[in-house]
């Protein structure tokens, strides 16, 4: 998990950040005032200044915030200048927006406050509709408005272009002033909270900041989004009474205490409407005390009233933003806050500690404890620098003075005061019926009787609160935290002994119940991490012994022996199970067999098996078996009921039919596999994690294989089948994966997250002794399920979901086909559980309307964003978000999600040698990462690269050659890259194939091949050092998916329809015969695995092949054997 | 470095060199040549005799047969201690092969006298020894995760790990006992670590307490912690002489070695940490 950050204010005004890896409160040194409030999110955190302004501190991250001015510029040709400047009157401005109503010369666009700089001047767009254009950018018109094109046409009268210019926004990691309106706000602020990012991810970065005033009234901040982080314009939210203080989620809550006690409640907030559209009023949780704070989650609501007394109100989520019920929870707190997955945090009435609430997940939101971070200052001289120092060194032990170690115990025992505390029975519960709907304020505390229960709670929680804190002297040794208690009250805000707080902010801090926190007792911790903690020396010391011993001992009792009989004969072992089999004759079904696999040792003491399956045909008993050295690979398969997997030979392979096998449990399935595993990869001698050449590819349900290259993999002219090839599973879940040839690997979930290779194998079901010890960690992916809504118009009724008796079904698949509703669609297989509700999803392509709502002419047919005359169908898409965890060898690359990545793929000279890596971010940015070595593959930090529009596909050559393609589909070249300069300098547009669309490119040696959005494979002509951007693109092949082109200009696809003898397959992984240096191109393809991948990478395998030396007779290379009645476009049928 | 995995690959193909010689008290009809016979030290006796029982039957007579028994110097050898346990206990600094002798009669008045002679009796088959074996297994799951493992485990489970252990398959063992060996990572280990100590100073058989690999306060306990509370002894004192060896699987592991890794590296197929403490050999 990435590193995130607790914000804090003391009752000085103070800031400190407290990270979640770290182990002290950080001051935020360049705060030039004291702050009263801060407000957090993940990217940024707001706060209010003594001098009750609103500043703002933009976390200064990989990725610039850099916003794109443009402005065109119009002409109109006469016949004595030629185009000009000079427009007839009723046309546009000469300087204009896109619509041309506006009039935008170039010196009217200023910075909108102190905190942006201009990046550069402004400049002519050259590029039209992913095209290049001719020189100056003109694109022409018969009219304004018209269609535009980019060439110039005999009824050409106008044209236009467009100017950009750039700015960016500097004030990063300092706190800057966000500039007081024109209109003067009639009072200053007083509180503040940001939220709302979850609403909407449209457009990026988007914020809700809500604020109060001193006079109570309530502002919203418009407009506060990535490219524009100070956000536009204050606008006044009317309210029903007067606001104290006000909370807003991360998603569309928003609750806010009134000065009479009572909560108000925001309705109405959704996506296209943040600010919500009404109040309801909520009850204090007490009849006789009003509420004083209130802090509010995802689907959580905290509050506080006047006698610090905390407060939980039970069923609050997104429908039901009033929630139910309050419920009394231990602990006086003045302060609450509530940070991401609605982890609780607060400050005690009492000690002004900041308390986190422990035990918080999505089934037990109330948590279980309130436990005290304890963890010193970064100014705290006198607790932790002097203390730790003197602990550390035993030699400064005895002179240092015996105060620092006073102060260690003082530090230790005021750790573990938690406040114990039982799970909080449902009757304790202050029942507020018909809550929320008016804005009544004579609503009270509800008729029904829980009032004995009520005081019962509270009498029984003072015990329990006396008992915590006997239980918390007790064990405190005493003396001190007596002394600190007897401080506070005396003088409460003179000591600086311990750190006294007035304000938490969890917004941006991103903690779960699983996370290591290292904030409690961290001094404890740290006094027996120095005295009894065994160092790494040590541990080595001690499995250095056991392994030289036990090799001694081989040594002494076995080497001289060897000759001697064994006690126990080898024999054969047979392991037997019952499974189902997809029958291989019509009418496939599954039926029931017998499953075993029988291992022997081999002549040689290599261990073989073979594989039968059982089963009857026709009453007469028969079976079926592989031998385990032939089996290629074992594929889970996915299904939403059957455990099942599929095992290949290279017979199976050529039929495309493979063994389909289910197992009628997961467990049972996984046992299976894991031990066919090691069976087969036994019998061909792998073992230990994947070599630095490895090929990797990923199927279409994330599943990792790698497959070790044999030397003539590549040969010429008889390169291994690639049927032949053996693969073997790896831990974990990509949708992306990409090497290169010095063991650098990374890939990207289905989530977006960048994950690292750490060197292990096995990992998810492989266990034991198939996986390794180290290296292997949790991984957690996330994918969206999609569902269609289909509505047909009828004149009486409008849109309604009953069809005609033709249509599709009302819920439906994308293709209408099968019937899914919200209520049977299963997640993609059994490992994946949901883990959010049935949402409409409005990202669609085509554009929808608010609802979510495509129209169309009639079922199937193109859709689009708007109801028009025509149409007389309707659909939307639904997604539900559903999770995967799994384990393997991948170490997550936080924090930025990306949509691709590619690495330099040849042999780097040393292991510290840096390597070049690119990444597309997810929203279409250009990265580049800095530190990638062989030692450290996951690198240290991005660096940005600036683009005029977002890019989908890189790829990176031997030679440095870097090579990507934009959303609109048309491919970029990268000048000058070089160690020296490892971002270049510009991109050189490259014109697409006509008419195609790009949307992948590979970078081999010297080759380069793109992939375009209709299945085409194209070479890329006359790639010279002098003109490394070529001259043209040749095609290839066609029903392609993905390319990868290898260090030695090897060329790898995934490609549709395959035909087998006795099925055809998609999504198969082929191999480009006859590529040599003078044939770059290659003559024909070989089919290996699949259907069913997704992706490969062969950027690793930079072994040549041994050379043959051919008979000079032959004047054309011969053809390979296989696959000779196959040409290049026979890959498509 | 090395792999973990490798030292489980290491303690389960330890063998020890042994040379079996028939008793001169029998009788024979021809003399009984010696027979050598690479032993697995994790297995059994009774388990890996067989060949030997039938090399030495040849040159007896069958109304001469009894059961057979073995004995090392003086000392008659339980079948159902493992059988490096055995080694490391009573011959451990010898010279190798390891010599035992092999008895059909029970008319050894030293021997029988002992009352742990019984114990040789009651082994009349191999199933007394897999309910031996199986017994140990599920103590050992019951110290360490409160018997929640081994229950959770089908039937052909636990037959796969005794015919893991008889036909001595490293990878058929291993896949169902690795189940046995994992603990939730929050915990750090297992509740109680499964372990004896035995000693051949005493005619106590040996040393089996309650002790958790980790100390409430957080900390890791090692070897030596365990030694320190079940078997003061066997420490040396400061500056003084090593008086005493630890010896696990013939080796000596440092002191400081965390308990939880040994539990799970150098345990016996029954789940038990053996821990042999003899004397330090005076060459």
């Amino acid at each position: 998990m990435p590193v995130s950050l607790l914000w804090a204010v003391d009752v000085y005004g103070r800031v400190y950040s407290l990270s979640t890896a770290g182990q002290q409160w950080e001051q935020c040194r360049d705060a030039q005032m004291e702050f009263k409030r801060v407000t957090a999110a993940q990217q940024c955190c707001w706060g209010i200044a003594c001098d009750n302004n609103i500043y703002l501190n933009v976390h200064a991250s990989d990725l610039p915030v850099r916003y794109q001015e443009e402005t065109y510029e119009n002409q109109r040709w006469n016949p004595v200048d030629g185009f000009s400047d000079r427009l007839l009157p009723s046309d546009r401005w000469q300087l204009s927006d896109v619509t041309g109503l506006q009039h935008q010369p170039l010196d009217n666009f200023r910075l909108p406050s102190s905190s942006w700089e201009w990046e550069g001047d402004w400049y002519v767009d050259e590029n039209f509709e992913g095209e290049p254009t001719e020189k100056e950018g003109w694109s022409y018109a018969i009219d304004f408005p018209a269609t535009y094109t980019k060439d110039k046409k005999w009824n050409s009268c106008v044209r236009r272009r467009r100017w950009l210019r750039y700015r960016r926004y500097k004030a990063m990691d300092t706190w800057a002033k966000i500039p007081s309106q024109q209109t003067t706000l009639p009072d200053p602020f007083s509180d503040i909270s940001c939220g709302g990012w979850e609403i909407n991810e449209e457009p990026r970065g988007r914020l809700s900041l809500w604020a109060v005033s001193l006079q109570g009234k309530v502002w919203f901040r418009e407009g506060i989004y990535h490219h524009n982080p100070e956000g536009s314009l204050w606008e006044e939210v009317p309210l029903p009474g007067e606001v104290v203080q006000i909370s807003c989620g991360p998603g569309d809550l928003v609750w806010a205490v009134l000065w009479e006690g009572q909560l108000i409640v925001r309705e109405g907030i959704g996506r296209d409407c943040p600010k919500g559209t009404s109040w309801a009023m909520v009850d204090s949780p007490s009849p006789d005390v009003g509420a004083t704070h209130v802090a509010v989650g995802v689907n959580v609501v905290w509050a506080l009233t006047k006698d610090n007394k905390v407060w939980f109100r039970r069923g609050v989520n997104s429908h039901n933003p009033c929630g139910s019920g309050w419920i009394s929870m231990v602990g006086e707190m003045i302060m609450i806050n509530v940070g991401l997955n609605d982890q609780v945090l607060a400050i005690g009435s009492e000690d002004r500690a900041v308390y986190f609430r422990q035990g918080v997940t999505s089934s037990e939101l109330s948590g279980k404890t309130w436990k005290v971070i304890s963890v010193p200052r970064d100014g705290d001289r006198s607790h932790s620098s002097a203390s730790a120092h003197s602990l550390q060194s035993a030699g400064c032990y005895f002179c240092g003075e015996v105060r620092a170690q006073s102060l260690v115990t003082k530090v230790r025992s005021a750790g573990p005061a938690v406040l114990e505390e039982e799970t909080i029975p449902l009757e304790g519960e202050v029942k507020a019926p018909d809550v929320g709907v008016s804005l009544s304020p004579s609503q009270s505390v509800g008729p029904l009787d829980p009032q004995w229960s009520n005081v019962d709670l509270e009498e029984a929680q003072g015990q329990q609160a006396q008992t915590g804190a006997v239980v918390d002297t007790a064990d405190t040794s005493s003396l001190s935290s007596v002394a600190t208690f007897t401080l506070a009250m005396e003088d409460p805000y003179g000591v600086d002994e311990h750190p006294m707080w007035a304000w938490v902010s969890g917004g941006g801090c991103s903690v779960d119940s699983h996370t290591q926190l290292n904030w409690f007792n961290s001094m404890v911790q740290s006094v027996q991490s120095m005295s009894l903690s065994v160092t790494p020396a040590q541990t080595a010391a001690w499995r250095k012994q056991i392994f030289e011993q036990l090799s001694e001992r081989t040594k002494r009792e076995m080497d001289n022996f060897r000759h001697y009989e064994q006690a126990i004969e080898q024999s054969v072992w047979v392991k037997k199970g019952t499974m189902q089999w997809w029958r291989d004759w019509k009418p496939h079904k599954w039926i029931d067999v017998h499953f075993a696999l029988e291992q022997f040792s081999g002549p040689e003491g290599n261990k073989d098996g073979i594989l039968f399956i059982y089963y009857n045909f026709y009453e007469e008993k028969k079976y079926l078996h592989a031998f385990v050295n032939e089996v290629t690979i074992l594929v889970p398969v996915l299904n939403d009921s059957k455990h099942s997997f599929a095992i290949y030979t290279p017979e199976r392979t050529k039929q495309r039919w493979p063994i389909r096998l289910s197992a009628a449990t997961e467990l049972e399935m996984h046992d299976w596999l894991a031990l066919l595993s090691v069976s087969c990869c036994d019998s061909r001698g792998i073992q230990g994690p994947p070599s630095k050449q490895a090929i990797w590819s990923i199927t279409c349900k994330g599943d990792i294989f790698v497959s070790e290259p044999s030397l003539s993999l590549e040969a010429m002219p008889y390169p291994t089948p690639c049927d032949q090839m053996f693969w073997r599973q790896v831990g974990g879940h990509l949708r992306v994966v990409e090497c290169n040839s010095i063991g650098i690997v990374w890939g990207i979930g289905y989530d977006h997250t960048a994950w690292v290779y750490t060197g292990g194998y096995g990992g998810g079901f492989f266990q034991g002794l198939a996986s390794s010890t180290d290296n292997i960690y949790t991984q957690v992916d996330v994918k969206n399920v999609y569902i269609y809504e289909n509505q047909r118009w009828n004149p009486v009724t409008g849109y309604t979901n009953r069809g005609l008796p033709t249509d599709r079904y009302m819920w439906s698949d994308a293709s209408g086909l099968h019937e899914c509703t919200k209520t049977n669609m299963k997640p993609p297989s059994p490992h994946w559980t949901w883990v959010s509700d049935w949402t409409i999803d409005y990202s669609v392509s085509g554009g929808t309307d608010k609802e979510g709502w495509q129209y169309a002419a009639d079922f199937p047919a193109s859709y689009h964003g708007h109801k028009t005359m025509k149409d007389f169908v309707r659909r939307r898409r639904w997604a539900r978000k559903c999770k995967l965890t799994t384990t393997g060898p991948w170490q997550e690359v936080p924090p930025i999600p990306l949509s691709d990545v590619t690495i330099l793929p040849c042999a780097a000279q040393s292991s510290v040698d840096v390597v070049p890596l690119w990444a597309i971010s997810n929203k279409g940015d250009v990265l580049c990462r800095l530190g990638v070595t062989a030692l450290t593959p996951a690198g240290s930090s991005w660096l940005h690269v600036g683009t005029d529009q977002p890019f989908k596909s890189i790829s990176i050559g031997a030679a440095s050659q870097v090579w990507a393609i934009a959303r609109d589909g048309s491919a970029f070249y990268r000048g000058s890259v070089s160690s020296q300069s490892p971002a270049g300098d510009c991109w050189y547009h490259i014109p697409s194939p006509s008419k195609q669309k790009l949307k992948q490119v590979s970078v081999g040696r010297t080759s380069v091949y793109t992939v375009d959005e209709n299945g085409n494979l194209w070479y890329r002509q006359g790639v010279t050092p002098s003109y490394p951007q070529g001259s043209s693109w040749e095609h290839i092949s066609n029903n392609v998916r993905k390319v990868s082109a290898g260090p030695l200009d090897q060329v790898w696809i995934i490609a549709d329809k395959v035909q087998g003898s006795h099925s055809l397959s998609c999504g198969t992984v082929c191999h480009r015969l006859g590529v040599q240096p003078l044939e770059p191109k290659g003559q024909s393809w070989d089919y290996g695995i699949g259907g069913g991948w997704d992706h490969i990478t062969v950027r690793g395998n930079s072994m040549e092949p041994p050379r043959v030396h051919l008979p000079s007779l032959t004047e054309r290379t011969p053809l390979p054997v296989r696959n000779t009645e196959i040409n290049s476009s026979a890959v498509g049928c | 470095m090395a792999d973990d995995k490798d030292v489980l690959r290491d303690v389960w193909f330890g063998r020890i060199p042994t040379c079996f010689t028939l008793n001169q008290d029998e009788v024979t009809e021809r003399e009984a040549e010696p027979y050598y016979l690479l032993l697995p030290r994790v297995s059994y006796l009774p388990l890996v005799t067989d060949k030997v029982k039938k090399h030495f039957l040849k040159v007896m007579k069958a109304e001469d047969v009894e059961e057979m028994w073995l004995e090392y110097e003086g000392t008659p050898l339980k079948w159902h201690y493992p059988i490096g346990v055995l080694f490391d206990l009573h011959a451990s600094n010898t010279v190798l092969p390891w010599s035992i002798t092999v008895h059909f009669k029970f008319f050894c008045p030293l021997v029988a006298k002992k009352l742990q002679y019984r114990d040789l009796l009651h082994c009349t088959s191999n199933s007394v020894i897999e309910a031996h074996f199986m017994s140990s297994i599920k103590e050992a799951d019951a110290l360490k995760h409160k018997s929640q493992v081994v229950n959770d485990m089908q039937k052909k489970d636990h037959k796969q790990l005794w015919m893991g252990l008889q036909n001595d398959k490293f990878d058929q063992f291993w896949a169902i006992n690795r189940k046995l060996m994992e603990y939730p990572t929050e915990e750090g280990g297992f509740r109680y670590i499964p372990f004896r100590i035995y000693q051949t100073m005493s005619d106590r058989p040996f040393i089996q307490k309650l002790f958790r690999p980790v100390s409430p306060e957080g900390n890791v306990h090692t070897l030596g912690d365990l030694l320190k509370e079940m078997y003061p002894a066997a420490l040396p004192n400061d500056g003084e002489q090593k008086r005493y060896q630890v010896v696990i699987h013939g080796i000596e592991p440092l002191l400081e070695t965390p308990l939880q890794w040994l539990s799970e590296h150098l345990s016996h197929p029954d789940n038990f940490l053996h821990i042999c403490v003899i004397p330090t050999p005076t060459d």
